[in-house]
């Protein structure tokens, strides 16, 4: 197995993700694919390390995919979503209120303090503040955002921001608190928040999560090899369940892009990665 | 299948009522769960993501109504799976004779999944480390423990010569750091047992529990009217140290319960006769019970391996050998012990009651010699080897 691995990019947003990726490189090398991975410290420098050609692949958030299609398209490039986990697919975020508070539903909220996850959170952030600016709630007037910004760079993964979001919440520092839908369940398993304290009052569409992205220039069989290799995980192979387990999903999915809309519109109204589009875009030109 | 959870939510519980009725139907067929709980629709959908099943929600006003079909993920996690033998020791195949190193700490006859950690322990061969008394002797044991502050009667009054009082603590002195080695010999092996053999591991604990007790009511005996506890020697340490740093445990097993716990045995009872106040008779008596089962334990599973294994016997011949040449060069039995064993059982310094020591002592030496004969006897060694072999043994008696 002499040939040049093929090169991952990931986020290092967890200790753990060097014990998946290790994983994965031996899984790899038994299914003869030569594989190593770079892990960055924050998706924006990965997507552009992707672009100057240091990855072959790259582990995306959902942001990252879309920092990624809007470089490709200005650079006159093609990106490709070739896998994802089952647990990424249709991902809804709710508004959590505390259920003997002020909040009942939506039209509550109106001057209300709202607590979101990361800035650059797609699931405890963006998405939920463009869902209730949707439904005519317009952030940072209709009411105030209380941001629980940590560790920037790693769009949420690390669901820090969401945690600190959720407790300012049981502290009555805000009204409404922005998450993941399972992470209102699992904040509740762990007892960030009490059982039967909050309640749901909103809940926006579904979205999907992370995806493997090529870009038009990536060694084909090498590629097809990988996506081939990561579709045959099975969740009954004991070497395999540990991986699985790790990252969250019980078998991997073929890539679909559908499920990035809402995400899409939400960037666009904040003018979230344009900024970041453009200064990328001069230095790959 | 429906199952109506009525207002119960997932944040109460609700998860345990979905998994029993997906429990019901097979992979592939689908239940409908039905609910009142006003965050149900969320939370429904967001688990089956999580555990792999399918599920489409229908969410009326106020009322949940999801159809879920039930994924692979269970029959997936447990393909593989293997049970661990069985947990009564007298069913067939309970126990096998070499348990994988991935059963781990599973508990005997749990399912164990596969992809389990590899463990390390040393100890995996049955006819080594199993014996079919061992339920028994845990039982008794457990049965049998005494409580040091109450079995013993502390308060009891009484008042001995200096001379004799010092005997006692010497004798004392002695038993603690023989104690003290059997405590540690079960201890080591413990650790290296692979847990499927769980009796055995009980049996050692106990008898490393039974050791600490007597550590402690001979400590306290010998320090009832002294400050310190009186001389360790050279010569016995060394004895015990062979003890202690013999790695195999048939071998340990041999030397420390069959040979040198049965040579206490005859100790203890002997002291026990002799003790000049009562609370040496008694904690030498509490003893002495303990140490029973200890030797009862090692005959009864070194019976069965050299049963299955009849070559042991010569190995086991050899490490006394091995052992006597070791000591050859100590003192054995330090004199003091042996002056005040004498001093004991002669209850006072008259020439004649000296005597009737000297001479108790003596037989005290016969009959731990018969005893260590007959025990190498039923293990299946001849006559004039048992002889032998009983005359090379330690002069440090364990």
């Amino acid at each position: 197995m002499n040939q040049t691995p093929l090169l991952l990019g990931a986020v290092a947003y967890d200790p753990k993700v060097v014990t998946i990726w290790d994983g994965f490189q031996q899984y790899f090398a038994e299914g003869d694919l030569a594989f190593d991975y770079i892990l960055y410290t924050n998706y924006e420098r990965q997507v552009e390390a992707h672009f100057s050609g240091q990855i072959h692949v790259a582990w995306n958030s959902p942001l990252a995919w879309l920092q990624s299609e809007r470089l490709a398209s200005a650079l006159d490039r093609r990106a490709e979503a070739i896998c994802m986990r089952d647990s990424d697919r249709d991902l809804t975020s709710v508004i959590v209120a505390r259920k003997n508070g002020p909040v009942a539903s939506l039209s509550d909220l109106k001057d209300r303090k709202i607590a979101v996850g990361a800035k650059d959170s797609p699931q405890a952030t963006l998405i939920p503040l463009a869902f209730l600016a949707d439904q005519g709630l317009e952030p940072n007037k209709d009411f105030d955002v209380a941001e629980f910004d940590v560790l920037s760079g790693k769009h949420g993964d690390h669901m820090g921001g969401e945690r600190d979001a959720a407790r300012a919440l049981m502290r009555n520092e805000c009204d409404a608190a922005c998450m993941i839908d399972s992470n209102h369940l699992l904040f509740i398993q762990e007892g960030t928040l009490p059982s039967g304290a909050t309640h749901v009052i909103a809940q926006t569409p579904p979205y999907d999560h992370c995806n493997f992205t090529v870009l038009d220039n990536a060694p084909p069989e090498p590629i097809a090899r990988f996506r081939e290799l990561l579709l045959a995980m099975s969740y009954a192979d004991p070497q395999v369940r540990r991986l699985l387990d790790l990252e969250g999903l019980k078998r991997w999915l073929p890539g679909r892009t559908e499920g990035y809309t809402q995400l899409s519109k939400a960037v666009e109204k904040f003018h979230f990665i344009d900024a970041f589009v453009s200064a990328t875009v001069a230095r790959c030109k | 299948m429906q199952v109506d959870l009525e207002d119960l939510g997932f944040d109460g519980g609700g998860a345990l009522l979905v998994k029993r009725a997906l429990r019901m139907v097979p992979e592939g067929e689908s239940v409908t769960i039905v609910g009142t709980n006003s965050d149900l629709h969320v939370h429904l959908p967001a688990w089956c993501r999580a555990e792999g099943h399918e599920c489409q929600l229908s969410d009326a006003r106020g009322k949940s109504s999801a159809v879920i079909r039930r994924g692979t993920t269970d029959s997936q996690r447990w393909s593989g799976s293997q049970r661990a033998g069985s947990a009564d020791s007298l069913a067939a195949q309970a126990i096998v004779e070499h348990p994988p190193q991935r059963w781990g700490l599973a508990a005997r006859g749990a399912l164990v999944e596969a992809g389990s950690p590899e463990f390390h322990f040393a100890l995996t061969d049955k006819v080594e480390v199993w014996s079919p008394d061992a339920v028994r002797i845990y039982a008794q044991a457990s049965a049998s423990q005494w409580d040091p502050a109450t079995a013993v009667p502390w308060d009891a009054k009484f008042d001995l010569p200096a001379e004799v009082e010092d005997a006692v603590v010497q004798i004392m002195t002695y038993l603690i750091e023989n104690e003290m080695a059997a405590l540690i010999v079960p201890s080591r092996f413990i650790a290296q047992l692979h847990p499927h053999f769980r009796e055995t591991i009980q049996v050692l604990a106990i008898q490393a529990a039974d050791e600490a007790r007597h550590v402690e009511v001979f400590t306290r005996r010998a320090l009832l009217k002294r400050r310190e506890p009186g001389l360790s020697t050279a010569g016995g340490q060394a004895s015990l140290q062979t003890l202690v740093d013999e790695p195999d445990f048939a071998i340990a097993a041999f030397l420390l319960s069959v040979l040198g716990e049965g040579t206490f045995l005859s100790l203890l009872w002997f002291i026990e006769r002799f003790a000049p106040d009562p609370i040496t008779a008694r904690v030498c008596r509490l003893a002495a019970q303990d140490e029973a089962r200890h030797v009862a334990f090692g005959m009864s599973h070194l019976r069965a391996h050299i049963q299955a294994k009849p070559e042991v016997r010569e190995s086991l011949a050899n490490a006394v050998r091995e052992r006597h040449e070791a000591l050859r060069q100590t003192a054995g039995l330090n004199a003091e012990v042996f002056d005040a064993l004498v001093l004991m059982a002669a209850g006072s310094w008259e020439p004649a009651s000296i005597r009737q020591g000297q001479s108790a002592v003596a037989v005290l030496l016969e009959d731990m010699h018969a005893s260590r004969k007959k025990r190498l006897i039923q293990l299946g060694f001849d006559p004039t080897e048992a002889e032998d072999l009983s005359s090379l043994h330690t002069r440090n008696f364990m």
